[in-house]
């Protein structure tokens, strides 16, 4: 009877242990890529480091919004992935803290001036140009000439057929605004809006809606990141992907560290770890076609060539800060938007 | 429990009281971090550790020392026991001791929080406090409930609600739980509308907001667009309206035709109540869209360019009819079948027809069942954000302007309070209008008198074309459902047609090993995880909201209208403001539940108690007084009262309860978004993730799958709560399937 309670006693005490134990380190990850990357990146992190990595994954918008709310009793460590603004916004509002990484110099001169405009709160993982993909099928069936530059969009024949997000709610669309307001000038750029205008015929909410309502062939030709218009390419859907003539402005998804990371030392060491070219690598095992930002890590085969695609001198601490923001987008409100289509 | 006579034991009083000291002295005071079900801290330096002690270790130890006064109010209830309930002592010492335990705890809670004193004059009187609190642990919890408790228990020695200790309790805990899960975290929010860039408060910020164009534009008259308060307002009235008119058709069919498919009709009508979001929209795209086959199939017979009519006001109307009738009759099909025989037979005895019958007798009888229905409906599409989200076109309404003023580009949460705002006007505009066209009139017809007969069957001039338009809407949902179901074992939806049951192995593969069965599957984690939550959701949901139907029909109190108003509130409000009001409110102590299952079941009940509400309302309302009367005629008191004669007699809202609930639950996604955790996962965000990233096949294998679970869930529910019998009537109970 002695030696059972004894066997139970230094059971519950081994148990005890072993729950112990098992409190390793860990890290609260935020994630704003797609799926399946956010689960590899996760899983390999953990295999690299064996720091316990819980992730959460959310669009960009939906984790800046978590953020903020969380900002008094912070509950992310690392927050990976999603278009730069937020990540600069967040930067802008002190939610992000500074950290310069060792990795600096195996980066494109892109991802660290990306770092530089945020006061090294941010910094740039990998990046993608702004382009439009259109259904081949519709446009064969009515009877469209394919499209090759900006300008071709304002054609009269292309009249509901083209598609692309609400600038209010998509920060791909603001993109777009921002990088015609470069290209053309502003007044010449928002001329363009208003004959785009003309042509839309839906603003979607998200940024990426308009090239999938293409790839069911709800919609002809769809404004959008051209990784995600070769996506729905490689996915098997009709969909031919196009870089504008007149050149392009581009996104850097980006990265930051949480203002009062409860776990800061490992959100440091999955920040080095993100920007090498192993981490970087895992993006060609799941379809990303982003161009990443450490120098040696390799593209995809599928991915637009970023060579070929002339990229405008895109101004992101400009374009990204949230004065020029509301005015562009109070302009286009007031301008573009409220004209008959 | 009797109190008939002056016995100096309180039953209820000592439970209450032991409790509290169990809460202080016993559990661990603060929230453990790891989670409420991991039992860890057993082991782990309790009761010493900081972490884990109880109130009163942490108070010796010297630490903490803002709960000392909690012994106070402990201990003064023991001074009652000796006393009579008569004796006005009795009463006075019971508030006293609540009032004081409740008001310190959430004084102190509020006051000091994970950084020290939370209020400037604080810090300006005591200095920097350098201790920091936490959120509230079981401890805290269990104390809260018996001071609140020993407080109804006082009210109830004075002699309000006739010294009932039970109804008294129930009003007490309602309201409390309200508060502090409803009221608190929309204030927060709404406040926001409030608050300029710097922070400051501002009713011009609000104005400035609330007139703005892209609200209020009445352009659709003359070309351009509508605001999209227009839009939301009338599509809201166009789907209460419809889904009203539907529901009540299938639940004519149902109870008053000789149709010999009811039961197949039951079952499909309430498909889409179980259905995910996001699944109906692709599957109408898929048959309506520019390339969908229907609209391919008419393009080509009438040589006509096929259009994108879907996207805008018809398609949202369309998906949200489908989606939103079942609710309509459920609540429907309780108040077709509670209408007593008894009326419309004497009516026939009197020489009517059987149309006089139904326009005069049967149908005004329904009133509070047409009127319960067009309000759900109505406010279901008000906050309704998936299906405009996928078929709205250029079409904005209030719902997904929200969720993009929150997480879009613009991130301001100023104009997201102002949106929710005129949203909550709305839709609290029509909870009147409802009461206002019910009147004071009374729909009782089931009483404890002789009630026997069976339903005479629906006139012959409106029997064909409600069963006509049942079987019509029957039909369509049969196609759009095959629709889902063919999408989840085809290649790639829309493009490559091959069959496959791929998605199904990606997403649900089990490997057995030595060890036992391993979940390999995709979607395991999130499946489990939400099947938990909604198993865990339901009968609370259902509890709280029959006894808040209860307390709103039977007793009558001081500020039962403001009361109801705040039971229906956080029905009324989008589950994007629920979503993010949450995260500001119970991030910080002294609720602080973020990341956890915990807030995941608490914004569910919360969420979906209105439906257990107002199905109570609507069967209770139609159960005669008399009953209740009799009962505590017999010398039963209101406990014994509502659980020996009212809930048997209500089992078919009961099931409604648990079944929308745990269905809710398990189909929610604009609130869940925000509350998800790495954890904690939930199969819609999951769902989601899936669509935005193409996968459709393992989105809809999934959505399927989730389906089918509901299913047989639902049928096992029934199965358990059983039937209801009045009169001869015998009622497959109100819900279905």
């Amino acid at each position: 009877m002695k030696k059972l309670t004894l066997t139970a006693a230094s059971s519950l005490i081994t148990l005890a242990a072993s729950m112990g134990a098992a409190q390793a380190d860990k890290l609260t990850f935020y994630c704003s890529a797609q799926e399946d990357w956010c689960q590899l990146m996760a899983r390999s992190f953990e295999d690299a480091t064996g720091i316990d990595v819980n992730m959460t994954r959310k669009s960009s918008g939906e984790t800046f919004a978590q953020i903020r709310a969380e900002s008094s009793n912070p509950k992310g460590d690392v927050w990976w992935g999603g278009t730069g603004d937020p990540h600069l916004q967040a930067a802008e509002e002190g939610l992000t803290m500074e950290y310069v990484s060792p990795m600096r110099d195996q980066l494109h001169d892109w991802a660290i001036s990306q770092a530089e405009s945020a006061g090294d709160k941010t910094i740039g993982i990998y990046s993608g140009a702004l382009g439009y993909g259109y259904n081949a099928d519709l446009l064969a069936a009515n009877n469209l000439p394919e499209p090759a530059c900006w300008k071709d969009l304002l054609q009269p024949e292309y009249k509901g057929h083209v598609q692309m997000a609400n600038p209010n709610s998509s920060g791909t669309a603001y993109t777009t605004l921002a990088s015609m307001v470069q290209i053309f000038g502003e007044d010449d750029g928002f001329e363009f809006m208003k004959g785009l205008h003309a042509n839309i015929n839906q603003y979607t909410k998200s940024g990426s809606a308009p090239i999938k309502a293409a790839g069911r062939g709800e919609n002809t030709v769809g404004i959008v990141f051209m990784h995600d218009a070769v996506k729905q390419a490689v996915s098997g859907f009709p969909i031919k992907v196009v870089a504008p003539c007149e050149g392009t402005g581009y996104e850097i998804g980006s990265m930051s560290i949480i203002d009062g990371a409860r776990n800061e030392e490992e959100a440091k060491k999955f920040y080095d770890w993100a920007l090498s070219t192993d981490a970087q690598n895992l993006a060609l095992q799941v379809n990303a076609f982003q161009v990443p930002s450490n120098k040696g890590a390799e593209t995809s085969e599928s991915a637009p060539d970023m060579s070929t695609i002339k990229l405008i001198d895109y101004d992101f601490k400009k374009y990204g800060s949230s004065d020029e923001r509301k005015r562009l987008l109070q302009k286009w409100d007031e301008e573009v938007s409220v004209l008959p289509q | 429990m009797s109190d008939t006579t002056t016995k100096t034991t309180h039953p209820a009083l000592i439970f209450w009281i032991i409790a509290g000291w169990v809460g202080f002295c016993l559990l661990p005071w603060y929230m453990v971090e790891d989670g409420l079900w991991s039992f860890e801290w057993l082991f782990d330096g309790y009761p010493f550790d900081a972490d884990y002690a109880p109130g009163l270790f942490l108070t010796v130890q010297g630490e903490k020392l803002w709960l000392a006064p909690l012994l106070f109010p402990l201990t003064l209830p023991l001074l009652a026991l000796s006393r009579p309930k008569s004796d006005p002592f009795y009463a006075k010492i019971l508030i006293l001791a609540g009032t004081l335990g409740f008001g310190w705890l959430i004084f102190q809670g509020f006051s000091i929080g994970i950084r020290g004193f939370n209020f400037e004059w604080q810090e300006a009187l005591f200095g920097d406090l350098k201790i920091r609190q936490f959120g509230m642990g079981y401890g805290a919890m269990i104390c809260a409930s018996a001071f609140l408790f020993v407080l109804t228990q006082g009210i109830a020695a004075r002699g309000a609600i006739n010294g009932d200790v039970f109804v008294v309790s129930a009003i007490g805990g309602i309201i409390t739980i309200v508060t502090v899960f409803v009221f608190f975290p929309i204030a927060k929010m709404l406040f926001a509308a409030f608050v300029t860039e710097d922070g400051a408060y501002s009713a011009s910020v609000f104005a400035s907001k609330f007139f703005d164009d892209r609200l209020w534009s009445l352009g659709c008259f003359w070309g351009a667009r509508c605001g999209a308060a227009w839009n939301s307002l009338i599509l809201a009235i166009l789907v209460g309206l419809i889904t009203t008119a539907l529901g009540l058709c299938f639940a004519l069919v149902v109870t008053r035709s000789g149709f010999r498919y009811k039961r197949a009709l039951r079952a499909l009508t309430v498909l889409p109540i179980i259905t995910p979001p996001f699944v109906i929209g692709l599957a109408l795209i898929l048959l309506f869209g520019l390339s969908g086959s229907v609209t391919v199939f008419f393009a080509d017979l009438f040589g006509a360019q096929p259009t994108r009519w879907l996207y805008g006001m018809p398609g949202v109307l369309i998906a949200q009819t489908l989606a939103f009738t079942p609710i309509a009759f459920l609540v429907l099909i309780g108040v077709v079948e509670g209408v007593s025989p008894s009326m419309e037979e004497a009516a026939q005895t009197l020489r009517a027809n059987r149309w006089q019958t139904f326009r005069t007798i049967s149908l005004p009888l329904m009133r509070p069942g047409l009127a319960n229905a067009f309000l759900l409906g109505f406010i279901e599409s008000m906050a309704d954000f998936g299906n405009p989200l996928v078929l709205g076109g250029n079409f904005d309404v209030l719902s997904t302007e929200i969720f993009f003023a929150i997480v879009g580009a613009q991130y301001d949460q100023g104009r997201a309070a102002v949106l929710a705002m005129v949203l909550l006007f709305f839709t609290l505009s029509a909870f009147y209008a409802q009461r206002a066209w019910l009147g004071k009139k009374s729909y009782t017809t089931v009483t404890g008198k002789g009630d026997a007969g069976v339903h005479p069957l629906m006139p012959a001039g409106l029997s064909v074309p409600v069963l006509l338009i049942a079987l019509f809407w029957a039909v369509f949902t049969v196609i759009v459902y095959g629709m889902i179901i063919y999408g989840s074992v085809v290649e790639l939806w829309g493009v490559n047609n091959t069959l496959t049951f791929k998605h199904y192995i990606t997403a649900f593969s089990v490997r057995i090993e030595a060890e036992g069965i391993r979940w390999t599957g995709a979607a395991w984690d999130s499946f489990w995880t939400t099947i938990t939550i909604a198993a865990l959701a339901a009968p609370l949901t259902a509890a709280v909201g029959l006894v808040t139907a209860y307390l709103l029909t039977r007793q009558s109190f001081a500020g039962k209208d403001t009361f109801e108003f705040g039971t229906m509130l956080s029905f009324a409000i989008p589950g994007t403001v629920i979503g993010v009001s949450y995260i500001l409110a119970f991030n910080v102590p002294p609720i602080e539940i973020t990341g956890t299952g915990v807030i995941l079941v608490v914004s569910f009940i919360f969420r979906n108690m209105p439906v257990g509400v107002r199905a109570g309302i609507a069967s209770m309302s139609q159960l005669d007084k008399s009953l209740d009367e009799s009962s505590l005629t017999l010398g039963a008191n209101s406990w014994q009262t509502f659980r020996r004669i009212i809930l048997p007699l209500l089992r078919p809202a009961i099931l409604a309860a648990l079944v929308y609930s745990f269905v809710r639950a398990m189909t929610a996604i604009s609130a869940v978004i925000f509350l998800v955790s790495a954890e904690y996962d939930m199969a819609t965000s999951y769902i989601i993730g899936r669509v935005e990233n193409n996968d459709y096949g393992l989105a809809i294998a999934y959505s399927t799958t989730l389906i089918f679970v509901m299913l047989s869930v639902v049928a096992c529910m029934q199965f358990t709560v059983g039937r209801t019998q009045i009169g001869r009537r015998i009622t497959q109970s109100r819900t279905n399937v």
